[in-house]
């Protein structure tokens, strides 16, 4: 089958790999339908972790063309949308939705125990220390534990829409979860990027009194206010602390949510230079501006040590601060539910489509935070046809093909 | 296997009395808080020492994993798990219930004196036997917990190469 391969730091292509299999009872084969490109693979394109010629991707839909012995949820045919990280649904985390801390989810437990001190869940396109999985970026991908992690797409759902249940929008759905935004608080998100789209959504949807976004982007920042119904806030612009505290009447954010991602760990040249560890910006802000006894919660994937971390004002103003990767299982059938009755809308986040054959194109314009891109999607199937839901007011953010 | 004791032997089948013999029968309970203490200190160790005959007179650590079942599917039909009996005389091997509803503690260590454990597993690890002894726990976990071990996409020794379009 064709797929998009790591060759070295900043080099893919799309070369032929051999067909996944089934490698255990619980594995489905799931033809990629649509496959996303993130930005926390631009680490992995400059060279931290995979090996030449490894699949990248881990945001897919898909069909199941395959099942194992063990398979009960899944038929060959099946539409579904399969959760990025891979984990077991039977370890003690799993059974409590602490999907992202499965005990069972990699095939080299060892190297996230060296990594992290645990092994933690799987997940496609990422080096051994989470999982070792061939990514989506293919026409055919393996999907083990399928009853945990793929989940059948309702009917009135389209493929570009689906495509987001399976990385962005849980993501981004348990920023405002695990930050327990309630009725009438006031949300701050850092990152306007699909993660920060959907986390501002759904702090809207849960009932929040204001939702403000923080980008430097304003294109990403619009999207925001159109599909989020967010107040947006450009860091380049303004006094970020100031602003938050005038707009929750000086208390500052009751929720914070980091979801800037990897990217927030940039480093500066002097950093680089001298071998300082990145400095987690957003997350600084975030617990500044934070209201005494709020939740400060960060997402994405971040590098393991930073520096610089304002560690006695999380105890001085008695902050909760939460993270994960992403529970994925936890809130998928949610989101697909509220995707079917349209209010949750995410096809917007699919900035650019592409066919498999040009999937090295995708990370470009996320290298280069080109206007317009928040996820560049590519397909090994013809272009789709119009999705069937009703037109919105929103200008495409589309970009010609 | 009874539920509420602290078992510990070889990796021999329950009531069998091998090589390494059994020093608790099943079933039996731990007794003393300070034996109990010092079973916590021994099960919470988080890294492996090497081989116990080192000539330092140190003997390895026990590692552990907890397993989210009981006892009585951890060890079905009082064995040991497969993983674990792979091992065969090379380690000890020691459960008991988990605080707290949360399964089961299984721990093992290389036993003291045994030579490096047979079979082609030991070239898989290099000369480090606290890394088979966890890989073995890790297995005997997923398979009492999901049914199977997670096998990779390939076997390390046939990841074939990409080629062009």
């Amino acid at each position: 089958m064709r797929a998009l391969c790591w060759m070295g730091a900043g080099e893919l292509a799309v070369r032929q790999v051999p067909d996944p299999e089934l490698r255990n009872g619980h594995d489905a084969i799931v033809r990629v339908r649509r496959s996303a490109a993130c930005g926390a693979d631009l680490s992995l394109l400059a060279g931290r972790g995979p090996a030449v010629g490894e699949v990248l991707g881990h945001e897919f839909v898909g069909e199941v063309v395959e099942v194992g012995p063990e398979v009960r949820r899944h038929r060959v045919g099946d539409r579904v949308v399969v959760c990025s990280s891979v984990s077991c649904g039977s370890c003690w985390y799993c059974r409590r939705e602490l999907h992202s801390c499965c005990d069972n989810g990699s095939t080299d437990p060892e190297a996230g125990e060296a990594t992290w001190g645990h092994p933690v869940a799987g997940c496609f396109g990422q080096p051994r220390a989470q999982g070792g999985f061939a990514g989506s970026h293919a026409e055919y991908v393996r999907v083990p534990y399928a009853d945990v992690g793929a989940f059948a797409v309702p009917e009135p759902v389209s493929d570009d829409r689906a495509l987001f249940a399976s990385d962005a929008a849980p993501a981004g759905w348990m920023g405002a979860d695990l930050g327990g935004v309630r009725p009438g608080d006031v949300v701050a998100v850092w990152g306007a990027g699909a993660v920060g789209q959907v986390a501002a959504r759904a702090a809207r949807l849960l009932g929040a009194e204001r939702v403000v976004v923080v980008d430097r982007h304003p294109d990403r920042l619009r999207a925001a206010e159109r599909h989020a119904g967010a107040e947006t806030l450009d860091y380049r612009r303004v006094d970020v602390a100031a602003e938050l505290r005038d707009r929750s009447g000086g208390r500052g954010p009751d929720v914070c949510v980091d979801a800037g991602g990897a990217a927030d760990g940039a480093r500066s040249l002097g950093d680089r230079l001298t071998g300082a560890p990145p400095r987690p910006a957003a997350v600084r802000e975030a617990v500044h501006a934070c209201r005494k006894g709020g939740s400060v919660v960060v997402l994405g994937a971040h590098p393991a040590v930073v520096d610089r971390f304002p560690l006695g004002m999380v105890t001085a103003k008695g902050l909760t601060v939460r993270g994960a990767r992403q529970h994925g299982p936890r809130y998928i059938p949610m989101l697909l539910d509220r995707m079917a009755r349209d209010e949750l809308r995410t096809e917007y986040l699919a900035t650019h489509h592409l066919p498999l054959d040009r999937a090295p194109e995708a990370y470009t314009p996320l290298r280069t935070r080109a206007p317009g891109c928040l996820r560049p999607s590519s397909t090994p199937l013809p272009p789709p046809p119009p999705p069937p839901h009703p037109p919105t007011t929103t200008p495409p953010l589309r970009q010609p093909r | 296997m009874a539920g509420a004791g602290a078992v510990t032997g070889g990796t021999g089948g329950a009531g069998q009395v091998g090589p390494i013999a059994r020093l608790a029968g099943g079933g039996m309970a731990l007794g003393a808080a300070a034996a109990g203490a010092a079973a916590v200190r021994a099960l919470t160790a988080p890294r492996p020492v090497g081989w116990p005959d080192g000539g330092d007179g140190r003997r390895a650590r026990w590692q552990v994993v907890t397993v989210d079942r009981p006892p009585g599917q951890v060890l079905p039909e009082g064995r040991w798990p497969e993983p674990l009996r792979r091992l065969g005389d090379a380690v000890q091997v020691r459960v008991r219930p988990a605080p707290g509803d949360r399964g089961t503690e299984l721990a093992a260590r290389p036993r003291p004196g045994a030579g490096p454990p047979p079979g082609l597993a030991v070239h898989l690890v290099g000369d480090d036997p606290g890394r088979l002894v966890r890989r073995a726990l890790r297995q005997a976990k997923q398979l009492a917990e999901t049914g199977e071990v997670l096998r990779p996409d390939r076997d390390a020794l046939d990841r074939p190469a990409v080629t062009p379009e």
